[in-house]
Parts: C-alpha cells; sequence; structure tokens
C-alpha cells in the first residue's frame, strides 16, 4: 500500500472550544493516523485559538443517517406537543434546564 | 529566520493542504520569536535600530545563522530531516535560555519553548513515519539524513559571543544540550528504522558568518523589498 495522498483516510474533526461543553464538528481533514491526524487538526483548525480540545474519528466510523429517511426519522415529532415540558413553570433558581 | 523563510517557501508547495498548513504556521512561530528577540537586540544597541533593521539591512557575514538552516526544500524528506535536527536543539537551547539571568530573553524563551515543543512533536512523527512507510520515503529520507546530518554538529561549536554569554549567565551550555540531542536523534532515527549516518562532519563556519552559497540568494529574496524601497512603510 503506498501512502499516496488520495489513499490517506479521511478524518472527521470535532473542537471543544474554551467556553463550550461539547465537542462541536468542525470540518475533516486527511492523515495517515490518528496521531498524525491530532497534529493536523491542531494546525488547521485551532489557529486562531478556536478551540482546546480535539476529538478525531475516522469517517468510515461514523453510520449516518439518511436524507431521504429524514421523513419518517424526524416528522413525526413535530405535531406531538405533548412531549416537549412546556407546560410547567420553571423556577428561576433551576438554571440549567 | 533563515529557517523561518525557507519554511515560508513551500507556501502554497506543501505535499498536501495539511502539511502545507502545519509548515507555514512553523514559519510564522520562528518569525514571531525572531521579532522579540531582534526588537530585543536592536533596544539594547540602540544607534537607531529597530527589528526590521536588524533583519534585513545586514550584509551576509554579519548573519550568524548555522548552516543547516540554509539548507534547500530540496524535497519534503529534506524539509523534515533538516527541521528535526533543528528542533531537537532548539528545544534543549530554550529550555537552557528559560532560566536566562536576563529576564527578557528568559520570557521570550519561556513562550518559544511551548512552540518548539509541538515542533519537535511535529517533525519527529513526521521522521519516523516517513522512515517506517514506502521504500521510497524510507530512501529518499535516509538520503536527507546523510547529507545533512553532517551540519548538525556546528550547532555545539561554541562562539566567543556564546562563550561570554554563557558565563554572564546569559545564555546557554552547548556541551550540556549536546550530550542529550545525539543519543535522542539516535533513538528517534532508529525508531523511524533508518540508519544513523557516520560521523563525518562538513566544515561549517556559519555562525561566524561565513555561509554557503545559498544564504546569497536567500538574501536576496528576503532584503529585496527593502532594498528596492529603503525606508517603506506598510
Amino acid at each position: 500500500m503506498t501512502d499516496h495522498k488520495h489513499e490517506w483516510p479521511l478524518w472527521e474533526i470535532f473542537i471543544r472550544s474554551k467556553n463550550g461543553l461539547e465537542h462541536r464538528h468542525v470540518g475533516s481533514l486527511h492523515a495517515v493516523d490518528a496521531t498524525m491526524a491530532i497534529e493536523n487538526a491542531r494546525d488547521v483548525y485551532t489557529r486562531r485559538m478556536e478551540g482546546v480540545s480535539i476529538w478525531v474519528v475516522q469517517s468510515s466510523n461514523i453510520t449516518a443517517s439518511k436524507p431521504s429517511a429524514m421523513g419518517e426519522l424526524f416528522e413525526p415529532a413535530a405535531d406531538k406537543v405533548y412531549r416537549h415540558p412546556t407546560f410547567y413553570n420553571v423556577p428561576d433558581e433551576v438554571k440549567h434546564m | 529566520m533563515i529557517l523561518g523563510h525557507r519554511l515560508s517557501e513551500l507556501c502554497g508547495h506543501g505535499p498536501n493542504l495539511e502539511t502545507d498548513i502545519a509548515l507555514t504556521n512553523i514559519s510564522l512561530d520562528f518569525f514571531g520569536q525572531v521579532r522579540s528577540y531582534f526588537n530585543y537586540a536592536a533596544e539594547v544597541k540602540g544607534d537607531g535600530l529597530d527589528e526590521d533593521k536588524v533583519a534585513f539591512l545586514r550584509s551576509e557575514r554579519e548573519y550568524y545563522n548555522c548552516i543547516l538552516v540554509e539548507q534547500e526544500n530540496t524535497d519534503f524528506a529534506y524539509v523534515i530531516v533538516r527541521q528535526f535536527l533543528f528542533d531537537a536543539f532548539h528545544k534543549s537551547l530554550l529550555e537552557q535560555l528559560s532560566e536566562s539571568s536576563d529576564q527578557t530573553i528568559a520570557a521570550i524563551a519561556t513562550k518559544s519553548l511551548k512552540e518548539s515543543k509541538y515542533h519537535l512533536r511535529f517533525s519527529s512523527e513526521w521522521l519516523k513515519r516517513l522512515g517506517d512507510g514506502t521504500e521510497e520515503s524510507h530512501a529518499r529520507t535516509q538520503g536527507a539524513l546523510n547529507d545533512l546530518y553532517v551540519y548538525s554538529h556546528e550547532l555545539f561549536e561554541e562562539t566567543e559571543t556564546e562563550r561570554a554569554m554563557k558565563e554572564a549567565g546569559i545564555g546557554a551550555d552547548l556541551s550540556m544540550i549536546k550530550n542529550s540531542y545525539y543519543p535522542f536523534v539516535h533513538k528517534v532515527i532508529e525508531e523511524g528504522s533508518l540508519n544513523v549516518p557516520g560521523s563525518a562532519e562538513r566544515i561549517a563556519r556559519g555562525k561566524h558568518g561565513f555561509h554557503s552559497e545559498k544564504l546569497g540568494y536567500i538574501l536576496a529574496e528576503l532584503q529585496y523589498m527593502q532594498r528596492a524601497y529603503p525606508d517603506m512603510q506598510w
């Protein structure tokens, strides 16, 4: 197997910013392995202090829902008002709800 | 600065987007460090000097960089090997300078050390992968190593200035750095399944102002704007 750049695996990059609680997906890049993927992500996606933590996942490890199935997966939830806790008054002291 | 310039020549020419950005980031890191040092030097010397004059208006014999950093970007293997041989030295140098009795130098070194640790990580990881990679990457990297290793000794040749600085507690002790440099470098080279080149050394007196012809070409590009338009302002 040659490491011609077209054959380097693709990695999805997730960065957590300094004030953030979760890692967000910021893009993808090619790298030979996980260590290099983290270094490349640091160089490409944190140049302007966008983040303090990096997760890399090989794209082939991600299973995504099909856009064509959007209808059956998500639309039924649209008209089920009773699933939302909107009928309760949340006291002011409970901050993170 | 000269190494930063060599890296900047790669802008847009890297083997792929990620390494192009990584190498030019390293170049920017170097220029950031250089600005701090040159500003300080200009302040210490006085005489109406500023960082730009120090950077751009010296003649060839007034540059004291080592010969290693003048070497060309022949191919990616050369870029990585040159970077690695320099980074392994630079990190140890900065560790010592962080304890300098001169506050400004200690401050610059402490900040630069973080950058240098990353540079060393980057170049050693790449060196190992190139050595352990395909037959072609291994052959090219071994070739680059054989060509560039002969310049590494100059990093440790103490000049008059360096000796005076060491004795004043301002500068670093190069022999101490040398003791850990070669064992470390050899270990990484071997991890990349590469051979440590023999102990031949090429005569190198860049630190005394005697440079290879390559510096001439570098300076022609580096100094062009300042010399064509003296006192220009952005």
